[in-house]
Order: C-alpha cells, then structure tokens, then sequence
C-alpha cells in the first residue's frame, strides 16, 4: 500500500516537471515583453512618445540637442522588407506551384533538401555575399559608387525567405481537396487554368500566412541588412540610397552606447518597438493558418 | 480550335515561368556556394584551422573562433534539448486540449518569431545584469538556448506524434504508470526524431550573431575561454568583423571568405547529417 502510494507522488511529481517546462514557454514570452519594457519605459522620461515613433532625425550623441526620432529607422525597416516580399513572393509561389502541380516526384523530392539548405545559410553569410557579390554587381547594374543599399538588402531579404514562402505555400496547395482539380479539369480548363484559377485561390489563406511570416523574419532579420544596406541615418529617398534598419541601428550602437543613458534605454525602446511588430504579423499569420486548418478538418 | 491552341500556348508559356522561377532560385544557391567554395577553399590548410588569429588579424588561423562556436553550441544543446523535450512530452502525453494548452502552443509559436536581435536584447538583460553572468560564453550559449527552445520543442513533439498509440496503450493495458509508459513504450522510438530535429535546430544557432553580439563574443581574443565567465570568439561574429570592421578590408578578404566557408560547412553539415538520420529512420519504420 505504501509502495503504491509512493510510486503515484513520483507519477504526480514527473508530471510536474514536464509542465514546468511547457509554461517555460509562455514565461519566456512574458519575460521577454516584460524586460523591454521596463528598460524601455525611463527612455521617455526624457523622449516624448510620439517624438519618438514620428520624428525623422536620429543623433543621440548631438553635443547641443539629443534627438532621437527612429522615424527613417521604420521606413527604412518597410522599405527593404515590402522590396523582398515584393521579389520573394511571386517567386516563392512560382516555385510552390510547379513543385505542387507540374514537377514530376522525383524532382519534387530532390528539390525539397535543396530549397531547406538555402534556409540552412546564416544569416552573416547571406550579408557577407551582400557585400562581395551583389554589392559589385548593384553598383554597375545602376551606375553608382557603391551597392550597398535598400536594394541590396531586399535582394538578400528575398533569397532568404524564399524557403519559408515555398515550404508554406505548397504545403497549403497540397491541402486543396482533389475533386476541386478534378472538376476543372473535367470542365474543360487546362493545367495551367487549374492551377492558377482554381487550386490557388482555394490555398490562398495559407499563401498569406506564407508571406506574413516571410514578413516577420524580414523585419526581424539583422545581420543581412546591417551588413548590405549600408547604415545610413539619413531619411531614405528611394532604393538606390543607403538605409539604416531598426534592428540594424540596435546592432550598431548597442556595442558603444554607455549603460543607464536615455541613448540605452532608448535602443531597447526600438528593441520594443520591433516586438511589437513582428508578434502583430506573425498572430495574424497564425490566425489566418489556424482558421484554414480547422476548415480542412 | 483557336481557342484550344491559344489555352496551349498559354500553358506552356505559363509552366515555363514556373520552371524558370525554380531555375533561378537553384541558381542563386549553386551561385552562393560556388563563390564561396572556390574563394573560401584556397584559404584553408591545416594552419587556418588549428592556429589563432595573428598580426592584428591579417594572417594565422581561426581556431579560436572555431572552439568558441562549438563551446557555445554546447552550452545551447544543454539548455535547450532537455527543456525542449520536456516541454514537448508534457504538451503530447500529458496535456488535455484546453485554455493552458492553447496558450503554450500560442507562446511557442510566437517565440519562434521574435526576431534574433530581441532575444539578444532580453540575453543582455536577463543573463548579463540581472544574473551577473557578465559578457560571457554562458550569457551568450543561455541566450542563444532559449532561441533555440520554440525549434526543439515544435521537433521533439514532432518526433512523439510519430509513435502510434498502440504503443502507450499496451503498455498501460499491463498496469504501466503513465511515465513508465512513456519511459518504456515511447521516449525509445522517439528519441532519434527528436535528436536530429534538435540537431537541425543547433545548426541554426551555431550560425547565429545577433544574439551573441552584446552577451559574450568578442573582437579578437589571444586565449580560448578558460571558464564559462570568459568572452568568446565565435565564427558568425568573426565573419562578420572580417567582412565589416576591419581596418584592412581588402587584404583580409581571403580569411573572411575562409571563415565563411568553415560557418558554411559546420552548419550544413550538421543539417545534412540530420537530415540523412531522419532519411533512414523513416525508411526504417516502413
């Protein structure tokens, strides 16, 4: 009787601890939230919100006025990211497409390893490419002294989300039901017309799961874009000018700032701002997957 | 008859941009690893890979920056492999659909998107002040474990789905407790799965920087870490001050493309070898 009663605490206390870890989980989030903000928060004793999120001008270290707007910071982050969704998207898709449809499985089955070791790339050595092979190759194309701008960046935004758009998109255009093919192809249409009038549209909620989540990594995404684009802090004109992202500004000065300045805590004010960002797109990217999946079932 | 031809021709218009799209994405990855297979290979030898860095970084070798990353990817497999697989136990064994679970899975999801610099951010805060681990090889492997953690559990709980039920129910039928159910009749099929999803994860962040940047690595380092308080040198970092920071870009462009291809290589091998284990234990189970 004694044994057995034993044996059940150990039962209840093993349970314990693996549902320690699963909260670990949610602990990590809130402690993450929690973190940023706390240090966030003194930045705005001295910074005013919304001179903070509006402004253009970034220069802390200024001897006569601090200014710190990260403004250009955003619209630098939405430059680069909208230029790589706008190459990887309709690329991704392409590529999703013919290895859902037309590939024959052989090919499909040699491809797949290939596009997971393009995600396999560090992220420093896509930047690093950035600067000795498109870098180059940028300047000439556009005749100017130096490629390392927005474009540059989206360019190698776009390569690397490439695998997380072609994964996503194909596994949602292999969840449309046969029969929706069937009965195209039935009533005439051709391949092509099947596959892009019906079978596409039919997946469509979970191609946009694909990019929103392309989208977070590209807004989230570093080193890349602190190696490639240049850093300039000066508001961006266009994709041929050198811009500085919010996390590439991070990157930069957190290296130099001085502890407990309004400068620190305001580089954890982006880091929130960041957070803030990619955990919007990516619940609405988890929503819209979600919503899909309990509809196949 | 028109029409017919015309839907033809759109087809095979439309089928040989598919086919292009495709080529162009192999292309730019046969591009990648040829230009660094080619420029990188001429910088290795035996020197390269055994010696540390000399005369202000222009000459000697990488090894330092090679342990460094094998030490800190040690420090992340230990926090985040065994947490991982727990949390991933309790979410497929243990857990009943509700609220808590939900919330988890929800929490786990989102962590895998927090960008890499955030958790950086969180490392500086929670392990180098708060803790007082300083800038050190353990602030920064504990930070880059807890990136890594949302991988090794959406794996391990990959890994466990793979196991029929039968299993379980077998061994409760006999009068098995529900974790020596689990300990006899299902962690043995589910721990090669769940190594290799884990592996695949520690690949990821063997090749990470932002996290480490401010937590523990450093510019250049004349010793290897003696203890877990020491700052490290890593390959990712090491490249990328190859790459940017150097006061003599051009003249060192062979070690940082050496370097590279060492990141390179370390990190798709690890893939690989994952990827080739989960190959034959699937063929295996069939």
């Amino acid at each position: 009787m004694k044994k057995r009663k034993w044996a059940s605490l150990k039962e209840s206390a093993i349970r314990a601890l693996f549902l320690t870890c699963g909260i670990l989980a949610v602990l990590v989030l809130v402690g993450i939230f929690a973190t940023l903000l706390t240090t966030a928060v003194p930045a705005f004793k001295e910074i005013h919100l919304s001179e903070f999120l509006l402004k253009k001008n970034w220069d802390p270290t200024s001897p006569e006025k601090a200014e710190y707007g990260i403004l250009s910071m955003i619209v630098s982050t939405l430059m680069v990211t909208g230029g790589a969704l706008l190459l990887a998207v309709p690329i991704g898709i392409g590529v999703a497409a013919y290895l859902s449809d037309v590939a024959h499985w052989r090919v499909r089955e040699i491809v797949k390893p290939i596009v997971e070791i393009l995600a396999g790339i560090p992220s420093v050595v896509v930047g690093f490419l950035g600067i000795v092979l498109f870098g180059p190759a940028i300047a000439k194309i556009f005749h100017i002294g130096n490629g390392l701008n927005a474009v540059n960046g989206s360019v190698l935004l776009a390569i690397m989300l490439l695998p997380t758009i072609i994964s996503i998109s194909e596994d949602s255009l292999n969840a449309v039901p046969q029969a929706y093919g069937e009965a195209s192809l039935a009533l005439g249409a051709s391949q092509w017309q099947t596959l892009f009038r019906v079978k596409v549209p039919a997946a469509l909620s979970g191609i946009i799961a694909a990019c929103m989540l392309g989208m977070g990594r590209a807004i989230g995404e570093t080193m890349t874009v602190l190696m490639a684009t240049g850093n300039a802090r000066a508001f961006p004109h266009g994709f041929l000018s050198s811009v500085r992202t919010m996390t590439a500004n991070v990157a930069i000065e957190l290296g130099e700032v001085p502890y407990d300045t309004t400068h620190y805590y305001a580089l954890f004010a982006i880091g929130l701002v960041l957070f803030v960002m990619t955990f919007i797109v990516n619940l609405v990217a988890d929503v819209i997957l979600r919503k899909y999946q309990e509809r196949e079932q | 008859m028109k029409q017919a031809k015309r839907k033809k021709i759109a087809q095979f218009l439309g089928f040989f941009l598919l086919r292009a799209c495709l080529t162009l994405v192999l292309a730019i990855l046969l591009l990648f690893l040829y230009d660094i297979g080619r420029k990188g290979g001429g910088t290795i030898s035996w020197e390269f890979l055994s010696q540390a860095p000399r005369k202000g970084m222009t000459e000697g070798g990488i090894f330092p920056a090679i342990f460094g990353t094998f030490l800190v990817t040690l420090i992340t497999a230990i926090l985040a492999v065994p947490l991982g697989m727990c949390a991933a136990i309790y979410l497929n064994e243990y857990a009943r659909q509700g609220r808590l679970t939900r919330l988890i899975r929800l929490s786990i999801r989102n962590l895998s998107g927090v960008p890499s610099i955030v958790y950086g951010l969180f490392g500086v805060i929670l392990f180098v002040n708060i803790m007082r681990f300083g800038t050190s090889v353990l602030s920064a492997g504990l930070t880059l474990g807890l990136m890594t953690l949302p991988w090794t559990i959406t794996a391990s709980e990959e890994a466990l789905k793979t196991v029929p039920n039968s299993y379980r129910e077998g061994a409760l039928a006999l009068g098995a407790t529900k974790w020596q159910s689990i300990r006899t009749n299902v962690l043995p099929y589910a721990v090669p799965g769940m190594l290799t999803g884990t592996v695949l994860g520690l690949a990821r962040a063997a090749g990470e920087t932002a996290p480490i940047l401010f937590t523990g690595a450093a510019f250049f380092l004349p010793y290897l870490p003696k203890s877990l308080g020491d700052q490290f040198m890593a390959l990712p970092y090491h490249l990328y001050i190859m790459a940017t920071q150097h006061h003599q870009i051009e003249q060192v462009r062979p070690i940082a493309y050496g370097t590279a291809l060492v990141l390179i290589v370390l990190v798709l091998g690890m893939n690989m070898t994952a990827v080739v284990i989960r190959y034959r234990l699937r063929r295996k189970r069939r």
